[in-house]
């Protein structure tokens, strides 16, 4: 094996500094507490909805309603969690369970993931669109707080995305409840010939994708002090690629939670990063693919030599 | 000669710098979230003249553009953090929500940042707007219809953007003008998406549907696509309120040609980025300016509508730019 593949959170690593560097070097004013917090507040939402993501990928499933999911919770939590929080709280409650639900019934019926999750994603927007028809809301004030707060030493944003990084880690890669729920991804017949429910253990990867989601959600009213029922629309895809950008694999159960943090800072940082280029528009979306591919690219390298060696 | 109109221009300047701070030092960027249409197009490209003269002038000392990849809230407010980084005296925006950037353009306040919005406005009280009366656009577009068709009938009304602001505001102002002029009734109701394409499609989905309609109400770039579903339909030619993109000027002008149809066209001149322009110069040159603004919206009626599709280039959008005097104007109409 070699050092890479053996290593596989090394390479987002690397990608994040290199990017980082370059951003600096681009725009010292970025070397501060101001402005890191500048530069990464937005990606924790982006962080937190990755790990939802994530949760769903190690299950060999994909979900590509997590962007409308997000802008649903973004818009109770402007609504309904602002002006009756014991409501607000009833509701967000329901919609993880109906993501547990969804995990449940895609696992018992044996229905395609890809193809559910596409059909909620426009039953997660109408309804979004239901309770804010138009742009509006506000952030209940204890979040805006907690989003705006000023720790010591290190500004929000990175405090924030360790915190994130740590409790994954522990709960998916440590935990004995992780990694059987990793194992469903790896080998769901073994783990149903141990006698745990498949089932049982998806409705609970969707449940905490659903959990996440609602992180995500909060923490981006808790940013743009009002929401839109389609202001997440991005995060699937961004979602997406961040947990394969830090590391994952679309199946077999391997993932990485730190890794998946990473490769959602990494994507953020991109785009600011293109920004500080004055690329023209019309060139960046193209430029931020092409990151992702170079770094896929060098990904796949490492990996193929380290199945050779 | 010349020496000694130099010499009056430098009085003049050296009076203009008594009372306004000097701005040749600020550099001013504008946000803007979306580049897909005619309107976004000509709006940038009006930014792009006034800015690029006034730099090469020496009244700021730089203007940047910037457009987000993606028309989403979150992508703007990363790009307006990134300004801040960048350092910009001041930020000229197209917001696309009127609160989803608030969080962003608060945090542009506290670092000391102008932040004026136009067109699409924002809720943030610290940042000034530059707004314009979308109801209003609806009300007229109604009292128009009035004169013409004073016996009234049935009206289709084609919408926006379904969830954008601008969408519910000019509809309100529809549905308040017909709640007024009651001989009116509308019949039916699709969305355009302020695009002709789309705008056919949808009405020649609804039409078959439809009975007689008299007149039709629009939000601006799907007048066009909504007389060629009349025309393919085989339907008499309502009256069609168009929205200033040249196609309806050129269709509008054709048609008149042919057959004596007349109509009006309104709309906000995209224009209104290079008045956001001159309103944030005379922020930054320390002009007391309140913080909402109105900016007139530019009608276009049959005794101007030669000279207006003569000025409008193919594919674009009839356009105003206006000047530091035009900034000053609108600023003073507001105080």
């Amino acid at each position: 094996m070699s050092f890479f593949s053996r290593y596989r959170i090394l390479l987002p690593v690397i990608s994040l500094a290199v990017l980082l560097a370059a951003t600096f070097y681009m725009q010292p004013r970025a070397m501060s507490y101001f402005g890191l917090n500048l530069l990464f507040n937005l990606a924790v939402p982006i962080a937190l909805a990755t790990i939802a993501q994530m949760m769903i990928l190690m299950v060999n499933d994909i979900d590509l309603s997590i962007g409308a999911f997000v802008s649903l919770v973004a818009c109770v939590t402007a609504t309904f969690l602002n002006d009756a929080p014991l409501l607000g709280l009833l509701i967000l409650a329901a919609l993880i369970l109906a993501y547990a639900a969804m995990g449940a019934v895609i696992d018992a019926l044996e229905l395609p993931a890809i193809v559910v999750t596409l059909g909620m994603s426009f039953v997660w927007g109408g309804l979004a669109l239901f309770i804010l028809p138009s742009p509006g809301g506000a952030a209940p004030g204890w979040l805006r707080t907690l989003m705006t707060v000023k720790p010591p030493l290190m500004p929000m944003a990175v405090v924030a995305s360790i915190l994130i990084a740590f409790v994954t880690h522990m709960l998916i890669i440590r935990s004995g409840f992780g990694t059987v729920l990793r194992g469903v991804g790896g080998n769901a017949r073994a783990i149903s010939r141990a006698g745990l429910s498949v089932t049982r253990l998806k409705a609970w990867a969707y449940g905490l994708a659903g959990f996440f989601g609602v992180l995500a959600g909060m923490a981006l009213v808790g940013l743009t002090t009002a929401a839109d029922a389609n202001i997440a629309l991005r995060y699937t895809l961004l979602s997406i690629a961040g947990v394969i950008l830090g590391g994952g694999e679309f199946t077999g159960g391997k993932v990485s939670p730190t890794g998946a943090v990473i490769g959602a800072l990494t994507l953020t940082l991109a785009a600011s990063f293109l920004s500080f280029l004055r690329l023209s528009p019309d060139w960046q979306i193209g430029s931020q693919g092409a990151i992702l591919i170079l770094v896929l690219t060098a990904r796949l390298i490492f990996s193929r030599k380290g199945d050779a060696a | 000669m010349t020496k000694y109109l130099l010499g009056v221009a430098a009085i003049a300047l050296m009076a203009g710098s008594v009372q306004a701070e000097d701005t040749s030092g600020k550099r001013i960027a504008l946000s803007n979230n979306y580049a897909g249409n005619s309107w976004r197009q000509a709006m940038l490209q009006s930014f792009e003249e006034v800015a690029t003269k006034a730099v090469a002038d020496g009244v700021v000392a730089a203007a940047d553009a910037y457009t987000t990849s993606e028309n989403q809230a979150t992508e703007q407010a990363a790009q307006i953090q990134n300004m801040i980084l960048q350092g910009y005296d001041a930020i000229v925006m197209n917001s696309a929500s009127p609160t989803a950037l608030n969080g962003a353009v608060q945090e542009a306040c506290a670092a000391g940042i102008t932040v004026v919005s136009f067109d699409g406005v924002v809720t943030e009280p610290c940042a000034w707007r530059i707004a314009v009366d979308f109801q209003q656009m609806g009300r007229e577009q109604v009292d128009y219809l009035a004169t013409r068709i004073p016996d009234g009938g049935n009206l289709l009304e084609i919408r926006g953007l379904a969830g954008v602001f601008v969408d519910d505001e000019i509809s309100a102002g529809i549905h308040d003008g017909v709640a007024k002029h009651s001989q009116f009734e509308i019949v039916g109701s699709v969305h355009g998406d302020w695009a002709q394409d789309v705008a056919q499609k949808a009405v020649a989905g609804i039409l078959p549907s439809l009975p007689e309609i008299v007149g039709v109400v629009t939000q601006g770039g799907d007048g066009y696509g909504a007389a060629q579903a009349f025309k393919a339909a085989g339907r008499d030619m309502p009256l069609i309120v168009l929205g200033n993109r040249q196609d309806e000027l050129q269709w509008w002008s054709d048609v008149h040609a042919e057959s004596g149809y007349e109509t009006m066209s309104l709309s906000i001149a995209p224009g209104v980025a290079s008045l956001a322009f001159w309103v944030a110069q005379q922020i930054l040159a320390g002009e007391e300016v309140p913080k909402d603004l109105t900016v007139p919206f530019l009608t276009i009626t049959q005794d101007t509508l030669a000279e207006s599709l003569e000025t409008t280039p193919a594919g674009s959008v009839a356009n105003i730019a206006y000047g530091m005097e035009d900034a000053k104007e609108v600023i003073a109409s507001a105080k």
